[in-house]
């Protein structure tokens, strides 16, 4: 029977009913007395010298408040980066100044020139159209592999080159992988391009500064999904705002995909500019703006190498990737292609020895950093990429090779950094070739050749490191902050409870499934849980929702919090009920004395918190608040298989998806139908990767792909219905849920599986395809057919 | 969006009039037109809007048969009304999506002539007779390269007619972003020959065919088009495809629609 509170059930999210009919609170909805609109004035070249910026005549222009300069931000920091990441010799990263507005050169096409701040939005729109600045354009760094030669234009000219870093990992063990690969039986190798991105999250961003005289406070409203971190950020190191005058507000927020966790010039301008000009000071995102100046995803170029011995077992990994940073370090970018992408090298595979070189480069190209999956899609594409083309070379079954290989015994420590604590990975192969019906198959491809298809059948398998992290690792690998969350559990007198959270919800479900875990806890219905997020005035520091950690990170928190407010409230109900502490239980929302009738009720008990006329005073204090920060002592790895099954038309080169199954183990899992929407959602942003989505520049800088006419979003009829399943559940050791998370696994999962489905296809017309550069978009497909 | 004047005249003859402005710009169903305005890529000073012209409105069918379209015609009606002539109504129908069909209007997009647009295809496949407030234009004629029309300053296409072929279908294979063709092939097979016209593919705009009509004339059948090809020189070549793969889906996306003719 399937539960329908507390946790397991699949209770409907609460939220959606606010979201669904136009109730929600987003950053746009939030205006201002007085407020201002500020426009900014985007670079449209690429890389080149700013000789002149004239705002004589914009500034005189009907209702323009302000116009600022790079020269208005002389005293104010520049935008921080929150990784450093050490190279290969021991030397950290090159790491340039980034201006909140472009100082001396514009570097990439979007980057902000200057800002107009005015009555209207129209008034400041046309008042930056009539300033003029002049730049001497310098010919665009875009190739990665062009602007490490040397002599290449530089994008910043006080730093060395245009290597941001060269990272090898594990270093130390560069020569063993190099021995084994000599000794190798046989050498699999695959050059790839992992797709640059553009996150479009529904909402595109806004912020709102606002400035309180009175009390020298400011207030940033923005699209983050970790507003802490913002305050934290841009208060330490942009404004030099101490934290206690400084409230950062992330109301509701549609989407993120991770590209709302880093603090950008917008949000710093606003707060800085509402002080400036004594006004709330407003700017909302175009979605053409969005396009140009939020951080973009992907875009690692990578050649991997995958040695077996003479009984096919995998001895050796060793890969060298390219990863673009675009024109600056966005917050977390450094970490993203390191200890989120060379940490997973081993997959869910016991290669002994790994080595993974990573060179970061800066490019005349937005900021890329992390978007949904963050360096593990990177790892698990290239991974199952060439697993499945070393299937081919050896002529064995892809599935057979997978599972020759899989790690079976936990704890598994991997030769690259991490410890997997649980994972059963012929759990979910099984469970996956129960759900695709590879039986079936030769049939359906039969089927599908008969009506002129070609029909293909790709697998693959991932893992990920997910619930980040711990703060001392973390630290020790080039964090500048700590990764742990925080819960306060407030327990009102007629028994209700509200729970501030550091983690922040922008369509994952928070206020349902954090609900449900304090109600079964506790034994009360979900609905005298109220889950509160998203303002830095009422929770505790916390470090917001990314790497698929809210769950593992925060509701963790969230309990340590409430064993808390449990264990006080027992000793209440123990006085109250004139019976030992020891003796009290708690089931069913009601507090008991074991192997007896006595009872009292929760409500009964918190409101003798607040109303202590029969109170141990002398013991402990009167209230029931508690709170909790919880910092893991490692990551979870949730993994899973996957399998897709594509029809390709042999004369257009368009790819469909028939069938595709994804079989997870997330551990213990709070609401069942959240976590399968949360599947869909992955899968969706995954397959969209693979056959759709392309970030292009062109030579120049220019952005091809800069809105939804040339960029193209999976829609609905894109996709298959999805098969689904999660039944395989390996608790995490580690954490109070056993829980591993699951926001980011589809997206990681799904890319291979897509693309091995397409070489399946083609090889079976016999065509000698190994690999097409995703997005597989038909002309692509067609060329790989033709050439 | 920049400002600018906003009629709505009620006949022909005051839209006519009202387009004598400087810089004023006639407004069909704005589907091109106001995501230009938002961008602030055009600055006309006065939109004169076609929706309110009653004249321009609705589809029938003329004395010798043809389907007639008011130019101020919504997609979705075409789709719905326009039965009498099937490929042309499963034209209308597959245009953008719901929101584009119940806004964009057949003289909106004629006289845009997007270069990736169905309905160029449709008039030219058919060789439709585009009317105006002062003439009669043969879609041969009227069609003259990538967002260039016959048109004169301030004409206004107030009827498209359409003659009904014996058979006839419209395969556009989608750019995957914009869902524009991004080849779409209309054939149409008339008494006196067949018709076959290009979107999507070439520098120049939307195109007959000439070699596949003169086979298609004497042999209307898929396998006729087997051998045919045009060459990619000239055909755009973008992120989505080059000329050789547009001019490649021509010959396969004319196959087809030879095929579904019905």
């Amino acid at each position: 029977m399937p539960k329908d509170g507390g946790i397991g059930a699949s209770s409907k999210r609460r939220e959606d009913v606010r979201f669904l009919t136009g109730a929600g609170n987003y950053t746009d909805d939030i205006n201002m007395h007085g407020q201002a609109y500020v426009h900014f004035l985007r670079s449209d070249i690429a890389h080149g010298t700013i000789t002149n910026i004239d705002t004589s005549a914009a500034a005189g222009m009907p209702g323009v408040v302000r116009i600022f300069t790079s020269s208005d931000f002389e005293g104010v920091g520049g935008i921080p980066c929150g990784w450093q990441v050490t190279d290969k010799h021991g030397q950290p990263m090159q790491e340039p100044a980034h201006p909140i507005l472009a100082q001396g050169k514009v570097r990439h096409v979007g980057e902000p020139i200057a800002a107009v701040v005015a009555d209207s939005l129209a008034e400041a729109r046309d008042a930056a159209e009539a300033i003029v600045v002049d730049i001497d354009e310098l010919p665009a760094v875009v190739d990665m592999k062009a602007a490490l030669q040397d002599g290449a234009t530089k994008v910043h000219d006080d730093l060395d080159n245009n290597l941001c870093y060269d990272w090898g990992f594990v270093e130390e063990n560069k020569d063993a992988v190099n021995k084994a690969f000599e000794d190798a039986a046989h050498v699999t190798s695959l050059e790839l391009v992992n797709n640059r991105l553009v996150a479009n999250p529904m909402e595109p961003r806004v912020a709102v500064g606002d400035y309180a005289r009175g009390t020298d406070e400011s207030t940033l409203y923005t699209t983050s999904q970790n507003p802490h971190v913002i305050r934290l950020l841009m208060g330490a190191f942009v404004l030099g705002i101490p934290e206690h005058k400084l409230r950062v507000v992330a109301p509701d927020v549609g989407g993120g995909f991770g590209t709302k966790i880093f603090h950008y010039q917008e949000e710093a301008f606003c707060t800085f500019a509402a002080k400036a000009c004594n006004r709330p000071v407003k700017w909302t995102s175009s979605r053409t703006e969005a396009f140009i100046s939020d951080a973009h995803g992907r875009d690692h170029v990578t050649k991997i190498e995958l040695a077996l011995d003479a009984d096919n077992n995998f001895t050796a990994i060793r890969t060298e990737t390219h990863a673009n940073m675009g024109a600056y370090l966005s917050t977390f970018a450094p970490s993203v292609p390191t200890w989120l992408h060379g940490t997973l090298m081993a997959g869910n595979y016991k290669t002994p020895l790994i080595y993974v070189n990573v060179k970061a480069v800066f490019t005349n190209t937005v900021p890329v950093d992390a978007y949904r999956g963050a360096g593990r899609p990177e790892a698990t594409f290239q991974l199952e990429r060439v697993v499945d083309k070393a299937a081919r070379e050896l002529g064995v079954d892809p599935i057979a090779l997978r599972r020759q290989n899989f790690i079976t015994e936990f704890p598994y420590a991997t030769p690259v950094a991490v410890e997997y604590d649980t994972g059963d990975y012929h759990g979910t192969m099984d469970k996956l070739e129960e759900m695709g019906d590879f039986e079936g198959f030769a049939a359906r491809r039969a089927e599908s050749e008969k009506n002129g298809k070609l029909r293909g059948l790709g697998v693959n398998c991932y893992i990920e490191a997910c619930g980040i992290a711990p703060s001392n690792l973390v630290g020790q690998l080039g964090a500048r902050a700590g990764l742990y969350e925080s819960a306060t559990v407030r327990v009102n007198a007629t028994g209700g409870l509200v729970v501030m959270t550091g983690s922040h919800s922008h369509g994952q479900g928070h206020e349902t499934s954090f609900a449900q875990v304090v109600a079964e806890m506790i034994g009360i219905d979900e609905n005298m849980v109220e889950i509160v997020h998203g303002d830095t005035a009422n929770t505790p520091m916390g470090m917001g929702t990314y790497g698929s950690r809210s769950i593992a990170v925060g509701g963790s928190a969230m309990v340590r919090a409430t064993e808390k407010i449990i264990n006080k409230a027992k000793k209440i109900a123990s006085h109250l009920l004139e019976a030992s502490e020891a003796d009290i239980e708690l089931k069913d929302g009601a507090f008991s004395v074991a192997g007896t009738d006595k009872s009292v009720a929760w409500g009964d008990v918190t409101l003798a918190a607040y109303v202590p006329h029969n109170y141990p005073l002398e013991d402990i204090e009167p209230g029931l608040e508690e709170t909790a920060f919880y910092d893991p002592s490692n990551f979870t790895y949730p993994s899973g298989a996957y399998a897709c099954e594509v029809e390709v038309d042999p004369d257009t080169g368009k790819v469909t998806i028939e069938r595709f199954a994804a079989a997870d183990d997330f551990g213990n899992i709070i609401n069942p139908m959240i976590v399968t929407g949360q599947v869909h959602g992955g899968l969706a942003q995954g397959i969209g990767q693979a056959l759709l989505e392309n970030c292009a520049y062109d030579e120049n800088g220019q952005l091809l792909s800069a809105s939804y006419m040339d960029y193209a979003m999976p829609r609905a009829d894109d996709l298959p219905m999805f098969d689904v399943d999660h039944s395989s559940q390996t608790p995490c050791t580690h954490n109070p849920l056993g829980v591993k998370g699951c926001g980011e696994a589809g997206a990681i999962g799904s890319p291979p599986a897509v693309v091995n489905a397409v070489v399946d296809a083609l090889q079976s017309a016999g065509k000698d395809v190994t690999h097409i550069d995703m997005p597989l978009s038909p002309d692509r497909v067609w060329a790989a057919m033709n050439c | 969006m920049y400002n600018f004047d906003f009629e709505k005249p009620g006949s022909v003859a005051d839209a006519v009039a009202a387009l004598g402005a400087e810089d004023a710009q006639a407004l069909g169903g704005g589907q091109t037109l106001i995501p230009t305005l938002k961008q602030r890529l055009a600055q006309p000073s006065k939109l004169v809007s076609l929706k309110g012209i009653a004249e321009m409105q609705g589809v029938c069918t003329g004395d010798d048969g043809a389907i007639c379209i008011g130019g101020a015609t919504n997609h979705a009606t075409v789709a719905a009304e326009a039965g009498a002539y099937p490929a042309l109504a499963a034209t209308a129908a597959h245009i953008g999506d719901p929101a584009v069909r119940n806004r964009g209007t057949i003289g909106g997009s004629l006289a845009n002539n997007d270069p990736s647009a169905c309905y160029p295809a449709a008039a030219l496949g058919s060789g439709a007779t585009i009317v105006t407030n002062t003439r009669e234009i043969a879609a041969d004629d009227y069609f003259q390269g990538m967002f260039t029309t016959a048109l004169d300053e301030g004409e206004i296409i107030t009827e498209v007619r359409f003659p009904v072929p014996e058979k006839a279908n419209y395969q556009k294979f989608v750019q995957p972003a914009s869902r524009f063709a991004l080849v779409g092939v209309f054939v149409a097979k008339y008494a006196d020959g067949v018709r076959v016209a290009i979107t999507g593919a070439s520098n120049d705009g939307v195109f007959r065919w000439a070699e596949a009509e003169a086979t298609l004339s004497s042999n209307f059948s898929p396998d006729a088009i087997d051998g045919l090809s045009l060459s990619g020189d000239d055909m755009i070549s973008d992120l989505h495809g080059t000329g050789d793969y547009r001019a490649h889906l021509c010959g396969v996306m004319t196959k087809r629609a030879v095929a579904a003719a019905a």
